[in-house]
């Protein structure tokens, strides 16, 4: 099967920025300060991503936010049916998620069983004031009632169709695929 | 990984990984909601043919942190005093749905047998068996020392180089012979100092030196200092003339912890003699790691439950 690029390094970084001023943008009308912002990746790629658009906000309004990652492996609902999976780290900024509005970042939204997980990894470690989702792409096909607040890129898709998500990071590239 | 029975089958990357979960499993502890829903659903049963409080309530809080669902069974006040074979206990739990077996039994080789036998399909973890190992106090010795040496740059990383001294009484200690694979894979140098009745017979074909002179070991420097408990109920014969001379010539006693590196840790896998193998000074002392191993027990122990009942059973 072949590889079409749907995302390049200019159209991620441009997607990257717009999320960044409609996460600002929605703090705004609340009464809360920005500084009570906290973005938290989903591994691995999202808390790549999480820390892009932490770099950001911080270059857009300094001092609005942190960043961190939230592992959502011990909560997922399909362990039993693979091999046992490596967790990885969970880093919490200090002071806790209780009171703050966090942004789970990830990079594709599917199935939305990874974010019901990450709701539950929440639950167990505060209770945040809201809880937002921001993703790259969202490719439809959703299993659970979950939506994502900031949305990169809508990308309709067919179900055997896979999507890559390229970092330069851990890829050595930035781009956005579908095989 | 379908069973945990000894250190010896372990690779490098298999502990490696082991290690790293339990970081992942030592943040929970640190949490409000000190408990994971990854085995919901599962039984694990602790079946102890030999006493124990930390290793039991150890894989209990374990187990229970995981959503787990535990049963306790103790040789004492259980048909197995009545005389129940291990085949038919274990035929009894694996009809009751055990998914996980934790044993610790008298007998060395008693949890291979329960996972070669087929009487329980069930994974089957080794709490010490024996004389023969108890693989996840090696493990979590492992993890102590790591978190020690490297705090929070632990992760991915083995421990080459580092120097390790394990004294006392060898000839019984499953720990020692448990923290001798796993240590020597890991990348460490084991040497093992005992009084000479205390060293099996041959040890050829061990990863190790063995010397019978504590002063000479200590001056050597080494970075950690594993005491063993000297094992009264396994010693059947004299092996020593009396306590106060194996402490003087064998125990880690306040003059020798002074002359240790000030960056030297002391450990012991509990539960200690005091005065015997190692004074109150020196298990109290900043140096000693006696605590923070009974709190690693628990992450480890989690990583290993995890690692063994959480995925997809691999024919």
């Amino acid at each position: 099967m072949t590889a079409r690029i749907v995302l390049q390094q200019a159209d991620i970084a441009r997607a990257l920025t717009r999320i960044s001023h409609e996460i600002l943008e929605s703090q705004r009308g609340s009464s809360a300060a920005g500084s009570d912002l906290i973005l938290l990746g989903i591994p691995t790629r999202g808390v790549l991503l999480a820390r892009r658009i932490g770099a950001l906000l911080q270059s857009i309004e300094p001092g609005t936010s942190t960043v961190g990652a939230l592992d959502v492996t011990m909560y997922r609902d399909d362990l039993a049916k693979n091999p046992t999976r490596a967790p990885s780290p969970t880093d919490i900024p200090p002071g806790g998620i209780d009171g703050k509005t966090v942004i789970l970042v990830d990079d594709v939204l599917y199935s939305g069983r990874t974010i019901r997980c990450a709701l539950d990894a929440l639950s167990d470690l505060g209770r945040p004031r809201a809880v937002r989702l921001a993703v790259l792409v969202d490719r439809g096909h959703r299993e659970l009632p979950i939506r994502a607040d900031f949305v990169g890129k809508n990308l309709p898709t067919a179900v055997e169709e896979r999507i890559f998500v390229r970092m330069t990071e851990t890829d050595g590239i930035d781009e956005v695929t579908i095989e | 990984m379908r069973h945990l029975l000894s250190t010896k089958d372990l690779g490098r990357d298999e502990a490696i990984a082991l290690l790293d979960i339990a970081e992942d499993m030592a943040d929970v502890a640190n949490r409000e909601v000190k408990k994971l829903p990854t085995l919901r659903g599962k039984t694990v049963v602790n079946l102890f043919f030999e006493d124990s409080t930390r290793t039991r309530v150890s894989f209990e809080v374990a187990a229970k942190r995981l959503s787990a669902d535990v049963i306790n069974f103790s040789a004492k006040g259980s048909s197995l005093s009545k005389g129940e074979s291990l085949k038919d206990t274990a035929q009894t739990l694996a009809a009751m749905g055990a998914d996980g077996v934790v044993i610790r039994h008298h007998a060395s080789g008693a949890p291979r047998v329960l996972a070669e036998s087929g009487w329980i399909g069930a994974a089957i973890v080794n709490a010490g068996d024996g004389t023969h190992e108890h693989p996840t106090q090696a493990l979590l010795d492992a993890f102590t020392i790591r978190r020690r040496l490297h705090g929070a740059g632990a992760r991915g990383r083995g421990l080459d180089g580092v120097t390790v001294t394990i004294v006392g009484d060898i000839l019984h200690s499953r720990v020692a012979r448990s923290n001798i694979w796993l240590l020597t894979t890991l990348g460490a140098t084991v040497s093992l100092v005992a009084p000479a009745t205390l060293l099996p017979v041959s040890i050829a074909g061990w990863p190790v030196t063995a010397g019978y002179d504590l002063d000479a070991a200590i001056d050597n420097g080494p970075d950690v200092v594993m005491m063993l408990r000297i094992q009264a109920e396994r010693m059947s014969a004299a092996f020593f003339p009396n306590a106060r001379e194996y402490g003087r010539q064998w125990g880690l006693d306040d003059e020798r912890v002074g002359r240790l590196p000030a960056a030297s840790i002391v450990m012991h896998p509990g539960p200690m003699n005091r005065g015997l193998e190692i004074s109150a000074n020196a298990a109290d002392s900043a140096q000693s790691t006696v605590l923070e191993q009974v709190a690693n027990g628990v992450s480890i122990r989690m990583a290993v439950l995890y690692n063994l009942l959480s995925g997809a059973v691999v024919a």
